[in-house]
């Protein structure tokens, strides 16, 4: 075998590694090759003095490294001897050897510079995710377009510098006139599906719509007269406040915050709802913190998301 | 027939880059080693399954990445370049479809190839590993598939992937975060095409091509299982350990050898 202490058998030297003679040639070559490629530029009596370099270096070079398949004997292998293993194996007091070392540093090291890269990256990945989530509010118009008593269809940009095909909201508003004290009251309601997140349609005739410009973006305006609210994809049905009537949706839908501006109608923060009491102006509901379409707000099934991000 | 003087000079010139590639990484040698291992006489067309799903997947990587070359995954170009991709460019049509379907393809051998190995008993010991991997296989792949059908960023695709987030989204407790997470926000938004993009085509795609290859080594390690009807009962490793118990299952299968060529040996620990 190849480890076996004796030189092997000269029939059997192929099964040594095959290590090159040392020798100056491939520096040589290298040199004039580079003396050349200098020459070409600067001038031609270097370029000459290098190509000589070169094919003398060369022919050297493969002299060498044909030897042995020419068949001559090759040069003297490298002398090496390791045989200090042998007095590491001998008893003495417990000691901390190099190699038990060098390990810990290595995969202590290693782990650093893993979780001085990874968690970063990982971070990046992660984080932007959950940081940020705040809604901007949005400008939908002068109130003298939201008539009292009158549902009205608004699509919008909810982030005023992204491209509208991601951004586009939709939101049913109602004027509903004024509260009991005297504050004018709207019923803003979320066109997304509380079931998986579908668009849900106003149920009834929808008037040709108009264009408003407001400094978020443009806001198209369209009168309508729903009986309710249906959405196309799994067929979940909601009256005009948004409570669930029929189908998968486990929630009513979701309402919008809102506020008046020097007489413009501006949309706040969007909030989950459970369920609404009343109609109207006279509407109650408990206000919960926006969760996605599916999830429960109140009851047991609550239960299952006790962490919104 | 013996080998002329001439003969033996060509195979020696010819066999110069074999072996100079074999010395410096034994490649030849695990090439053929791969080619030429044994498997049960008895494999049939069933057994190509797994074969056929490998096929299937670099077609996925090869037409992935042509495409990769003209399609833009941000949500105002997106659209647009597939339409380029099917209708202008040369041949891109062929390509996307290949793409298309062969997800399709992909998935219905990931299943087929399931279904063989479920009925032949190949998920056994010493396998059940192997059917662990290919279970994370078949839940990458699907992640690809959900991936992938946002990137067209037309209606199908986009409201396909409100609805398959917001499924995510009522898995218990961390099911807010998971839809957030492949969102990247509360809303899809802008970031969200170029998200499913990276994990599309680079993190799940990787992840993949780490599993097959992990799985593919199994199958080589443990050899392929014999169909459930096969005479080669009692099989065992003659020459490698002895004549000690083969390890059952591996090339022949062992459910009841004793390592000596009997069979049918009663059992005495129970």
């Amino acid at each position: 075998m190849a480890d076996e202490p004796e030189r092997p058998e000269p029939g059997r030297e192929e099964h040594e590694p095959h290590v090159p003679a040392s020798t100056i040639g491939p520096f040589a070559f290298a040199l004039g090759i580079a003396l050349v490629l200098l020459g070409l530029i600067v001038s031609w009596p270097v370029a000459a003095v290098g190509g000589g370099i070169a094919v003398i270096a060369g022919f050297l070079w493969m002299r060498d490294a044909t030897r042995e398949l020419r068949g001559l004997p090759e040069g003297p292998p490298p002398s090496r001897t390791i045989d200090e293993d042998e007095a590491d194996e001998e008893e003495g007091p417990a000691r901390y050897p190099r190699n038990v070392f060098l390990e810990g540093a290595t995969l202590g090291i290693g782990a650093a510079i893993g979780v001085v890269v990874t968690l970063p990256a990982l971070g990046f990945m992660v984080l932007p995710a959950f940081t940020g989530q705040e809604y901007d509010p949005v400008d939908l118009g002068p109130l003298d377009n939201f008539p009292a008593d009158q549902w009205v269809i608004a699509k919008f940009k909810s982030v005023s510098d992204e491209p509208p095909d991601v951004s586009r909201r939709t939101v049913f508003a109602r004027n509903n006139g004024e509260t009991q004290d005297g504050q004018p009251s709207f019923t803003l309601i979320s066109n997304r599906c509380v079931h998986l997140g579908c668009p849900v349609q106003p149920q009834g005739l929808t008037e040709e719509g108009r264009t408003i410009d407001t400094e978020g973006g443009p806001v198209e305006l369209l009168n309508t007269a729903p009986n309710g609210f249906g959405c196309p994809c799994h067929g979940g049905a909601y009256d005009t406040e948004g409570n669930r009537t029929a189908g998968p949706p486990v929630r009513a839908l979701d309402r919008y915050e809102y506020s008046i501006v020097e007489g413009r109608l501006v949309l706040g923060t969007p909030f989950s709802v459970a369920e609404v009491q009343g109609t109207g102006a006279d509407a109650v509901m408990e206000a919960y913190k926006v969760v996605d379409p599916g999830q429960h707000v109140d009851g047991l099934e609550a239960y299952f998301y006790p962490y919104v991000p | 027939m013996p080998k002329t003087k001439r003969r033996q000079q060509v195979e020696d010139v010819a066999m110069v880059p074999l072996d100079w590639l074999e010395e410096r990484s034994g490649l030849v040698g695990a090439t053929k080693y791969f080619l030429f291992r044994k498997v049960p006489a008895e494999t049939n067309w069933f057994h190509t399954l797994g074969s056929a799903t490998l096929t299937a997947f670099i077609v996925q990587l090869v037409t992935g990445v042509i495409l990769a070359m003209y399609y833009k995954p941000d949500p105002e170009n997106a659209y647009a370049s597939i339409e380029r991709i099917t209708n202008d460019l040369t041949l891109g049509w062929l390509v996307r479809g290949m793409h298309r379907w062969g997800a399709s393809v992909f998935i219905i051998l990931l299943f087929l190839h399931m279904g063989r190995v479920f009925l032949f008993g190949a998920y056994k010991y010493p396998r059940e590993l192997n059917w662990l991997l290919g279970v994370f296989i078949l839940l990458l792949a699907m992640l690809e598939g959900f991936t992938g059908y946002l990137l067209p960023w037309d209606q199908t695709a986009y409201w396909a992937t409100v609805v398959g987030i917001n499924i995510n989204a009522n898995a218990p407790i961390a099911g807010p975060f998971i839809a957030d997470f492949l969102r990247s926000g509360t809303e899809i938004g802008v970031d969200t095409l170029a998200r499913f993009y990276s994990l599309h085509m680079l993190l799940i795609p990787g992840a993949l091509i780490g599993l097959i290859t992990l799985h593919l080594y199994l199958v080589i390690r443990l050899g392929v299982t014999p169909p459930p009807w096969t005479e080669q009962a009692g099989g065992y490793e003659p020459t490698e350990n002895g004549g000690k118990p083969a390890r059952a299952g591996l090339v022949n299968p062992t459910p009841r050898g004793n390592g000596n060529g009997e069979v049918g040996r009663e059992r005495v620990d129970r």
